[in-house]
């Protein structure tokens, strides 16, 4: 493993709040030194970091890497180049693959997969019911030794009270938490936020409510049983709230939301555009300024990409036919950046949501700070670039974003210690 | 720094003339008067059913139909072969889609076979706006009708009828009842009517039948026909699908019909020479009585006959306007 210096990069620690210029040497995987280089450090490559920023490296919270089953959108190896090459060295994988994740032998595999591709580190969330069916528990406790970091039942709900009240309680025994789309099923029968624009456009609207009733039942069933729950993609100013006031009672519930829906509301979805189409949908612009404040005062605790590799098939079709979901793992740091900066969000803050943060819901901690893992993402902020379908290296080309200008490219990324991700010249 | 790409209504060429009609929706008025003034053309001609004109000569029109239709789709091979148009109408459901063929693959072989006017109905929102954006340059789409979203066609003829029958559209008040929430044709008429200038557009259906913000369309919500139908110019009566009748939206067909059905009765609310239209096909006992559907206010045949004249003139501008784009 090789030494590694880096000279004059502007250090940005988002768990120590810290902001300065100073140069970082890394050695076996982490940082050994910070401004100066510890006693006998003899480097074997250097990074000229003048100009440019330097952050922990990003962590993911949902990021659908299609592999095992969907290998036609994605494949561990193209998500996993995707994901270093915006500066994302942690991944969570939703367990919505085929099949699910509901299986020790699953879990090893595809960790082994991504062990041996030695890019970003993978930490996947086992499937909360069998099949994800939503009918039988899995092996919660075999799951989490195997390497699961949380359960979840992807992007579908839990369609059964009892199961998830069940599931609670036995995720509670273990202490392990659940992440949790809340979407109430007999609620969520559309296409489109459930306002005057799907009225609009003739689109089956979802309403508010299938958000702020499931996240009530998981509130109330978190009371009872003590279970850990981070609710993913909340997309409401109603869900918000309820959110901001479980939280002042002291609950321990955890939100994040997509860089999907910082951004954009309904009425970007335009002329019937299945770039917009997502789960949870894009609501209003009112729901999208709840976001943002809901970002400034802390009741969201991070951010996501919501990574969802579709190819074209899923997507030229009719609105309602097509499928959910963009890529995203590239778009996490610029788009992030852009909300900090319309937002006058100072910088470690904002990266806070995207690394310290959800670092933290994993166990590690993301600081520049001698004897933390050498997981960076050098980039440089004022650099602007078009995302286009070459642009991207995931395998899924399909974003709304396309053909927007992003501020904010990523010049190098490292995991362990080691470069795994360098900017063509 | 996010850059937004521009919008653009994609029914309209660089000049602002109509290429394809995929919705009433954010068309000029001078576009929809256009298309009326064309339609009462052919229609002055006299023998409307009779006579032949060559707007569509040497064009081939494909019929579309992805769900079940008769009327629409009768009145647009009418209309095409009026025009002497080359016209050719599929049947879907029994063809390539139902063995797997993508909607977009069905379009691009067409094409290949010479199109040049595409007439799609679609039980999803949006198709007619997606095959537009992949149709090549210079093929024109017309939407018979997509999902909840619009079914311009049949808007333009109902303002024919209401522009027959009542001249003027700024002293209008037209109520819209029934099942609104499902019903592309409710907010067809609510884009055209606003445009065309009608100072007062009310809807009136259970609010199960409504859908959300639907006051943001600009008109005027009432749940009471009583209240709703009170001085009204023009009664545009919905089409209620039987099988929505039952469960969730609805308790039963008699409750809709005694409280939300047209009869002499609640007719008799509305100014005396109000006219009563229905988009077809009726379900009478259910929206509407056969006394007022039979009787001297209905207008809803001529509806049908305008609807051959403004699938005329609707075909012959977009055609034009696409030979000239080419």
């Amino acid at each position: 493993m090789k030494n590694i210096a880096i000279f004059g990069g502007r250090l940005i620690d988002p768990l120590n709040d810290t902001d300065q210029v100073a140069d970082l040497y890394l050695a076996g995987g982490k940082i050994v030194g910070v401004g100066s280089a510890p006693a006998g450090f003899v480097q074997d490559e250097t990074i000229d970091a003048k100009g440019l920023l330097i952050s922990p490296g990003l962590v993911d919270l949902a990021a659908r890497l299609r592999e095992p089953g969907f290998e036609y959108k994605a494949t561990l190896a193209s998500e996993m180049a995707a994901a270093v090459a915006g500066g994302v060295t942690s991944i969570v994988c939703p367990p919505d693959t085929d099949p699910p994740l509901d299986e020790p032998s699953l879990v090893t595999m595809l960790r082994q997969r991504a062990k041996n591709l030695d890019l970003a580190r993978l930490y996947p969330v086992g499937a909360l019911s069998r099949q994800l069916k939503g009918l039988e528990l899995t092996e919660m406790a075999e799951l989490r030794d195997a390497g699961c970091v949380a359960f979840s039942q992807g992007d579908q709900a839990v369609g059964n009270l009892q199961i998830l009240f069940r599931a609670m309680q036995y995720a509670a025994t273990f202490d392990v938490a659940l992440r949790l789309l809340p979407q109430e099923a007999d609620l969520n029968a559309g296409v489109a936020h459930d306002g005057d624009y799907a009225t609009r456009m003739g689109l089956t609207g979802i309403p508010v409510l299938a958000e702020t009733v499931a996240i009530s039942n998981i509130l109330l069933l978190m009371k009872e049983t003590g279970a850990r729950v981070h609710l993913c993609r909340l997309s409401s100013m109603a869900g918000l709230d309820l959110v901001r006031a479980a939280k002042k009672q002291g609950l321990p519930v955890t939100c994040d939301v997509s860089i999907n829906h910082i951004h954009l509301a309904d009425v970007d979805i335009g002329f019937f555009d299945s770039n917009f189409r997502f789960d949870p949908p894009l609501r209003s612009c009112r729901d999208r300024d709840a976001i943002v404040a809901a970002l400034a005062d802390g009741t969201i605790d991070a951010i996501c990409s919501d990574h969802s590799p579709v190819d074209d098939d899923g997507k030229l079709l009719p609105f309602a036919e097509a499928e959910s979901g963009a890529t995203g793992l590239e778009l996490l740091l610029p788009l992030t950046l852009a909300w900090a900066e319309r937002q006058h969000v100072p910088l470690p803050q904002a990266l806070a949501k995207i690394t310290a943060v959800p670092a933290k819901m994993l166990g590690f901690a993301a600081g520049l700070e001698i004897g933390n893992r050498a997981d960076l993402v050098i980039f440089d902020l004022q650099a602007h670039w078009q995302v286009t379908p070459a642009t991207l290296k995931s395998q899924g080309k399909n974003t709304p974003f396309v053909g927007m200008e992003m501020k904010g490219q990523v010049v190098h990324t490292l995991v362990k210690g080691k470069r795994v991700y360098q900017l063509a010249n | 720094m996010l850059t937004r790409m521009l919008m653009y209504n994609p029914q309209l060429n660089a000049q602002g003339e109509l290429i394809h009609l995929l919705t009433t929706e954010g068309l000029p008025k001078r576009i929809l008067t256009q298309i009326l003034d064309q339609a009462a053309q052919y229609v002055d001609n006299g023998e409307l059913l009779n006579n032949k004109w060559q707007d569509l000569a040497g064009t081939s029109v494909f019929n579309l139909f992805f769900e079940n239709s008769t009327r629409t789709r009768t009145t647009f091979e009418l209309a095409a072969k009026r025009l002497s148009g080359d016209v050719s109408s599929l049947n879907i459901q029994a063809s390539s889609t139902a063995k797997g063929e993508t909607l977009l693959d069905t379009i691009h072989n067409l094409e290949a076979m010479g199109a040049n006017l595409f007439v799609v109905r679609h039980s999803e929102s949006g198709a007619a706006h997606l095959i537009a954006r992949h149709v090549k340059k210079g093929i024109a789409v017309v939407n018979a009708g997509d999902g909840r979203h619009a079914h311009p066609t049949q808007a333009l003829l109902d303002m024919f009828t209401i522009r027959h029958f009542k001249g003027d559209f700024t002293k209008l008040r037209v109520a819209i009842v029934g099942d609104v929430l499902h019903s592309r044709v409710a907010r067809s008429q609510i884009h055209a009517l606003s445009t065309l200038g009608c100072p007062e557009i009310r809807v009136i259906a259970p609010k199960t039948l409504l859908p959300t913000g639907i006051e943001q369309l600009g008109v005027h919500v009432y749940h009471d026909m009583a209240e709703g139908l009170k001085d009204v110019d023009v009664i545009a009566m919905l089409r209620l699908q039987n099988e929505r009748m039952a469960g969730a939206f609805l308790p039963s067909t008699q409750e809709f019909f005694k409280y939300y059905g047209l009869t002499p009765e609640k007719l008799v609310l509305a100014k005396s020479d109000a006219i009563v239209m229905h988009p077809g096909p009726m379900n009478r006992g259910v929206e509407i009585d056969s006394a007022v559907a039979d009787g001297p206010q209905a207008v809803i045949l001529p509806q049908v006959t305008f609807g051959i004249a403004i699938r005329m003139a609707v075909l012959a501008i977009v055609a034009r306007n696409q030979k000239a784009n080419k």
